[in-house]
């Protein structure tokens, strides 16, 4: 167990790389309560959250759910996070633990008549099933990627969210904190493998799906990141003029991802050469070799572009490689 | 698969985890049950050539699991012979069988003196258990 954001969390159970493989081959499950819940309510919700997140919060219905940034007047990401439509007036945003202060603080401050912003992260626990056989291992029907709707597994009530970290389906069942460890237990006894925090970093960082604090923070903007997609720049949201500057300008680095071409392990912090450092590393259980993301002069960012990482002092070559790093095969 | 613990009596030990076991004036060389157990399933190997001098105490490879890196230290001095090409196609031997066919290298031991400073399996128990 290490602590994470005030959480004791487990790193992994019966290894990173069979966890991994559980997941890409049948189902894994991963408690992550320690991530945040903000409600914010009020009539005037919706106004205000597309004023403050990136993506097009119009497109959002009942029972709907989008992937969307929390920006700053720089353009920075304040966090990165998922917003569920409850109702008319009632958002739900799944936040980053380690940003649940923060981001909780960024909207609170800016409060208008008619919304209402409250931290509810310790009301609730968070279980996600991951993988292919996931819903068949839960009895549950298929649904359409980022919609939600209630349901329960063995008599425990939850939101099951068909959200996730790991590029597979599945869901995030969020239920009564009181709950979550029926729950889990719950999941388990379906057969579907316990997994730990390492696991859940191998399966995003193949799939290249960033993590805040990492591979994006307060200071790198969603253009250079690869997260225009997220951003409705027509939209006047914090920092869209900076956003839209960007774009039309063209970001100095580029977020890249990276597959190396000897035996070697990029880490975090790692240097480029040519400029630019490694953001997120690992070796991929998946495909048996090192891989990464980090960021470099948007002129070295192109597809097969070579690199070479400082590995401690050691120069080891890398190609850029089409995101996600890993695809299923169909 | 990972073995069970145990630190045999014929080895001796130097205290960063690695183990040597002296055959005349040539040495096997490894790392403990202790180091593989930190360190958790090994996906790299990255060896000395063969013909590179090593100094007891300083590292010479490198072990990566997927969330760490270790120095491997080399309990004795002395030139490799030869790098298990098992170690380096398939790390995980070396959890599946740290002493055996998860061997690191073999070496040509330059200072036979050294190896009645390392420790014998009590000494290094002891020692782990203070950990």
């Amino acid at each position: 167990m290490v602590p994470f954001a005030g959480w004791e969390m487990p790193v992994q159970y019966e290894g990173v790389i069979p966890e991994h493989l559980a997941v890409r081959a049948d189902a894994g499950a991963f408690d992550v309560s320690h991530m945040g819940q903000l409600h914010v309510e009020g009539p005037a919700s919706a106004e205000l959250l597309q004023s403050l997140l990136s993506n097009d919060l119009d497109r959002v219905g009942d029972g709907e759910a989008q992937y969307t940034l929390l920006t700053n007047e720089r353009g920075g990401i304040v966090d990165d996070l998922i917003v569920y439509r409850m109702r008319y007036g009632h958002y739900l945003l799944v936040v980053n633990a380690g940003n649940r202060d923060a981001a909780y603080a960024w909207l609170k401050d800016r409060e208008t008549r008619g919304t209402e912003v409250r931290d509810a992260s310790d009301e609730y626990a968070l279980v996600a099933v991951q993988g292919p056989r996931s819903l068949e291992r839960l009895g549950l029907d298929a649904a359409p990627p980022f919609t939600h709707a209630m349901g329960e597994v063995d008599g425990v009530e939850a939101m099951v969210c068909r959200t996730g970290y790991t590029g597979e389906i599945g869901v995030e069942l969020l239920c009564a904190d009181d709950d979550g460890a029926a729950l889990w237990d719950a999941v388990l006894a379906h057969g579907v493998a316990p997994c730990g925090l390492g696991a859940r970093d191998t399966l995003r960082l193949e799939v290249c799906y960033p993590l805040h604090g990492n591979d994006i923070t307060e200071d790198t903007d969603a253009i250079s990141a690869g997260l225009g997609w997220t951003c409705a720049l027509e939209t006047d949201f914090t920092g869209a003029d900076v956003l839209r500057r960007v774009k039309q300008e063209g970001p100095a680095s580029r977020l890249a991802a990276f597959v190396m071409e000897e035996k070697a392990i990029p880490r975090p912090g790692m240097g480029i050469e040519g400029g630019g450092n490694v953001t997120s590393g690992t070796q991929s259980p998946s495909l048996e070799v090192g891989i990464g993301m980090g960021y470099v002069p948007a002129a070295r960012a192109a597809v097969d572009t070579e690199l070479v990482i400082d590995v401690r002092g050691k120069p080891r070559h890398a190609r850029v490689a089409a995101k996600p790093i890993y695809r299923k095969e169909r | 698969m990972a073995a069970s613990e145990s630190y045999p009596d014929d080895l001796r030990y130097h205290p960063e985890h690695d183990w040597a076991r002296v055959e005349g004036d040539e040495a096997v060389l490894g790392i403990t049950w202790y180091a593989q157990d930190s360190l958790g399933e090994l996906v790299l190997f990255d060896g000395p050539e063969v013909g590179a001098m090593l100094k007891k105490d300083e590292s010479y490879a490198e072990v990566e699991s997927v969330k760490a890196v270790s120095d491997v230290v080399a309990p004795l001095s002395g030139e490799v012979l030869e790098v298990n090409p098992k170690a380096v196609d398939e790390p995980e031997t070396v959890n599946g069988d740290p002493y055996g066919g998860g061997w690191l290298v073999r070496i040509r031991v330059t200072d036979p003196g050294e190896a009645a400073q390392l420790m014998d399996a009590a000494a290094y128990r002891a020692h782990i258990a203070e950990l």
